[in-house]
C-alpha cells in the first residue's frame, strides 16, 4: 500500500498547523488593468489531513497554492510550511511537499519511467530509493501497461497519474494538487481519489483544490471555501453544513409552472410552519427552493397542497450541501460564479504571464 | 591529562553541495541527449549543411588559380576552417531551444518547484549538451574534410582547433542562453538565430581573406568573432602551432593566435557576465 516514509523531521502531532498562509495578497498586472488574484488570504491548515480548497474559477486557489509552493512570490503576506518560512527558505519548504499543477507540464519524449527517473536526481534521491519508489508508485497507480512509453502518447488520466507520481516520488510529507481530477475520465478519478484517501491515512497532509463541491464534500476532511482571494468559510464539510441549519426542498407543482401560479405557491407555503424561505427558481421553469426545519415539514408540505387542490409533480428533500454553505456566504451559487468567468479568461495570457 | 577521547565523524546535515549539483545536472543533461537521441533531426541537420557548404562552396572556386589565396594552398583547404567553425557556431546557437520551450511548456516550473541545490543546474546542463554536441558535429566536419583531401591539423593542431572552438562554443551558447531568457517565446529565438546566422558568416574570414574585402567589410570581419575562432584554426591546419604566430593582418593591427584566443576567452566570461543577471532573476 502507500508507504509513506516521510523526508524531513519527525511528524508533528496531528492538530498541528502544517500550513500557515497569512495575509496574502497578489495581484497580476499593473495600474488600472491589475487583477487582484488574492485579497488577504489566510489559511492554516493541520497535519495529517486531507484539506479541500474550494472555489470557482477564478477565485485564487492556484494563485494561493504556487506561492505555497514557492513558485511564485506574493505581493504582500507570510508563508509558513511546517515552521519554515518559505519566503526566506525556499529550499527546505521545497523538500517538504510535492506538488502537483493544473497544468501539466509533461516532456513529450521521455517515458514516464524516464521522467521519474529525473525527477528523483532533482530531488537527490539515491539510486537504490528511487527506483524502489518508482515501481511502488507504478503498482499503486497502475502505470504498469504504460510507464515505459513516450508521455506524449498519454491520455489526459495517464499524465494525471505520472504526475502524482512525480508529486510523490520523494515521499513528502505534504502533497499539493491543483483540481487534480478535472477533465478525467473516471476510472482515472477513482484511482486518484483513493490514492489521496490511502496517503492521508498513513499520515501524509494533502492539499487539494477544486471547483467541484462534490469531490471536496467526498474527500476533504476540512476545506476551506475561497472566493474573490479571500477564504469565506472554513471547517469540516459535516460542520459548514450544520451550522446552515435545515434542510433544503426542491418543489415542482407542474413540469412547466408559470411565474403566477409559482408566486401564488410561495405566498401559501411561506405562511407554512416550519418553512424559513422560499424562492422562485425562475431559470429552473418556475421551481420553488425551500429553506425548512426538519423532516416533518415536508408531510405538512403534502397537506397543505393537497388542501389548495395543488398537483405535486416533484418534491426532494436534502441536507444543506457545500453549495448552499456558498450560496449563503455570497449570494450566488456556484455554478452562477463559473458561468461568470466563463469565456472572460485567457489561458493563453495567463501562461505568458507565467513564463519566468 | 586522560586519553582524548576519540573525534567521531559529524555527519554533515546535507550532503555535499558539489554531490547534489552534480547529481541535477547530469540528469539534466541526460534528459537533453535522451531528446536528441530520439529526434536526431537537428543533429544530422548540423552535420549535413556544412557537410554540403563544404562541398558545393570547394567545387564553386575549384579551378580558381592556385596562389590567389594567402599561404597558397586550394580554396578548399581555406575553406575548412571556415566551415568547421560556422558548424560549431550555429550549432551553439541552438543552446537556447530546449531552454525557451521548457519556459514555454512550463516544464521548467517543474524544475523550479523541485529543491535543486543550485539553478545554475539548469544553465549548466544546457552547456555541457550544447558543447559535447557542438564538438561531436566539429569532429564529424573535421573528418569528413580530411577525407575530401583538405587537409588536417596533425594531432596538436587538433588540441588547438577544439581549443578554440569551445572558447567560441561557451561564448556563443551564453549568448543564446541570455536570449532565450529575455525572448517572450521560440518563435522570436528562431528569428534571431536565423537573422545572426548568416550576416556573420559572410561577415567573417570564413569565405574570403580580409584582403578580398572592400574597406568597411574588412573591419566588420576583424571584429566578428568568428574570425577570431576561424584565423586560429587555419592556422593550426597550415602547421604554424606557436601561440605569438601572427594570424591576420586586421585594419587596426597584426593579430596573433594568444590574441584571439584572449578575445575569445574574454567574450565568453563577459557575456556570461552580461546575462548572469537575467538567468538570476528568470531562476529566482
Ligand atoms: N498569470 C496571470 N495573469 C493575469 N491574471 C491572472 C493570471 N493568473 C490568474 N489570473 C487571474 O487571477 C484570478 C485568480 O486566478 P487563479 O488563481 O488562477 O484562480 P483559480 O485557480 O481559483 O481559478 C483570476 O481572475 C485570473 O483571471
Ligand atoms: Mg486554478
Amino acid at each position: 500500500m502507500v508507504e509513506q516514509a516521510h523526508s524531513g523531521a519527525s511528524p508533528l502531532p496531528g492538530s498541528e498547523a502544517l500550513i500557515q498562509l497569512r495575509d496574502l495578497h497578489r495581484s497580476y498586472g499593473r495600474g488600472d488593468r491589475a487583477v487582484r488574484a488574492l485579497d488577504g488570504l489566510d489559511l492554516t491548515v493541520p497535519s495529517g489531513c486531507l484539506y479541500g480548497l474550494l472555489g470557482p474559477n477564478g477565485a485564487g486557489k492556484t494563485t494561493a497554492l504556487r506561492i505555497l509552493c514557492t513558485l511564485l512570490a506574493p505581493d504582500r503576506g507570510t508563508v509558513q510550511v511546517a515552521g519554515i518560512d518559505a519566503l526566506a527558505e525556499p529550499r527546505a519548504v521545497r523538500r517538504l511537499l510535492g506538488y502537483v499543477a493544473q497544468e501539466v507540464a509533461i516532456d513529450k519524449i521521455l517515458t514516464g519511467r524516464e521522467l521519474l527517473q529525473l525527477q528523483g536526481d532533482l530531488y537527490h534521491l539515491d539510486r537504490s530509493k528511487r527506483e524502489r519508489r518508482i515501481a511502488e508508485l507504478e503498482e499503486l497507480l497502475g502505470m504498469g501497461d504504460w510507464i515505459d512509453r513516450r508521455c506524449g502518447s498519454y491520455s489526459g488520466g495517464m499524465r494525471r497519474r505520472l504526475d502524482l507520481a512525480s508529486g510523490l516520488l520523494h515521499s513528502p510529507r505534504l502533497l499539493v494538487l491543483d483540481e487534480p481530477t478535472v477533465g478525467l475520465d473516471i476510472e482515472s478519478r477513482s484511482v486518484i481519489w483513493q490514492v489521496l484517501r490511502q496517503l492521508c491515512s498513513s499520515g501524509t497532509t494533502v492539499l487539494l483544490s477544486s471547483h467541484y463541491l462534490e469531490e471536496v464534500d467526498a474527500l476533504a476532511d476540512r476545506l476551506a471555501i475561497i472566493d474573490a482571494g479571500k477564504v469565506i468559510a472554513e471547517g469540516s464539510p459535516a460542520t459548514l453544513k450544520q451550522a446552515l441549519g435545515g434542510d433544503r426542498v426542491t418543489l415542482r407543482v407542474r413540469e412547466f409552472s408559470d411565474a403566477a401560479e409559482a408566486a401564488r405557491v410561495q405566498t401559501l407555503l411561506q405562511a407554512c410552519q416550519g418553512v424559513r424561505q422560499v424562492v422562485v427558481n425562475q431559470a429552473q421553469g418556475f421551481s420553488l427552493n425551500l429553506v425548512v426545519d426538519d423532516q416533518n415539514v415536508v408531510e405538512r408540505l403534502r397537506r397543505q397542497l393537497a388542501e389548495a387542490e395543488l398537483p405535486v409533480f416533484a418534491l426532494a428533500q436534502s441536507r444543506p450541501s457545500l453549495d448552499d454553505v456558498y450560496l449563503q456566504a455570497t449570494g450566488r451559487t456556484l455554478m452562477d460564479a463559473e458561468l461568470a468567468v466563463a469565456g472572460s479568461r485567457d489561458p493563453k495570457a495567463e501562461r505568458k504571464q507565467n513564463m519566468r | 591529562m586522560t586519553t582524548a577521547s576519540p573525534v567521531l565523524p559529524v555527519r554533515s546535515a546535507e550532503p555535499s553541495a558539489l554531490a547534489e549539483i552534480s547529481q541535477e545536472t547530469l540528469a539534466l543533461t541526460r534528459r537533453l541527449f535522451v531528446q536528441l537521441r530520439r529526434r536526431p533531426s537537428t543533429l544530422i541537420a548540423g552535420v549535413l549543411q556544412p557537410l554540403i557548404w563544404l562541398v558545393l562552396f570547394g567545387a564553386l572556386f575549384a579551378k580558381a588559380p592556385e596562389g590567389l589565396l594567402p599561404g597558397g594552398g586550394s580554396y578548399g583547404r581555406f575553406l575548412g576552417a571556415g566551415v568547421i567553425v560556422f558548424t560549431a557556431f550555429s550549432g551553439a546557437l541552438n543552446a537556447g531551444l530546449p531552454v525557451m520551450f521548457d519556459r514555454e511548456f512550463g516544464f521548467l516550473n517543474r524544475l523550479l518547484v523541485a529543491p535543486l541545490r543550485s539553478r545554475s543546474s539548469i544553465v549548466l546542463a544546457s552547456v555541457l549538451y550544447i558543447t559535447v554536441l557542438s564538438l561531436v558535429q566539429s569532429i564529424a566536419i573535421i573528418g569528413t574534410a580530411a577525407l575530401l583531401g583538405y587537409g588536417w591539423p596533425g594531432l596538436a593542431g587538433l588540441g588547438l582547433v577544439l581549443l578554440t572552438l569551445l572558447l567560441l562554443v561557451f561564448a556563443v551558447t551564453a549568448l543564446s542562453l541570455g536570449l532565450a531568457f529575455a525572448l517572450p517565446g521560440h518563435i522570436e529565438l528562431i528569428a534571431v538565430i536565423f537573422v545572426a546566422n548568416l550576416p556573420l558568416l559572410f561577415a567573417s574570414t570564413a569565405l574570403a581573406p580580409l584582403s578580398f574585402m572592400p574597406a568597411w567589410l574588412g573591419w566588420l570581419a576583424a571584429l566578428n568573432p568568428l574570425t577570431f575562432a576561424i584565423e586560429p584554426i587555419r592556422a593550426a591546419y597550415g602547421g604554424q602551432l606557436s601561440l605569438s604566430t601572427i594570424v591576420l593582418e586586421a585594419p587596426y593591427g597584426q593579430l596573433s593566435i594568444a590574441n584571439c584566443l584572449t578575445v575569445l576567452v574574454l567574450l565568453a566570461l563577459g557575456l556570461f557576465l552580461v546575462i548572469r543577471p537575467q538567468l538570476d532573476r528568470k531562476l529566482s
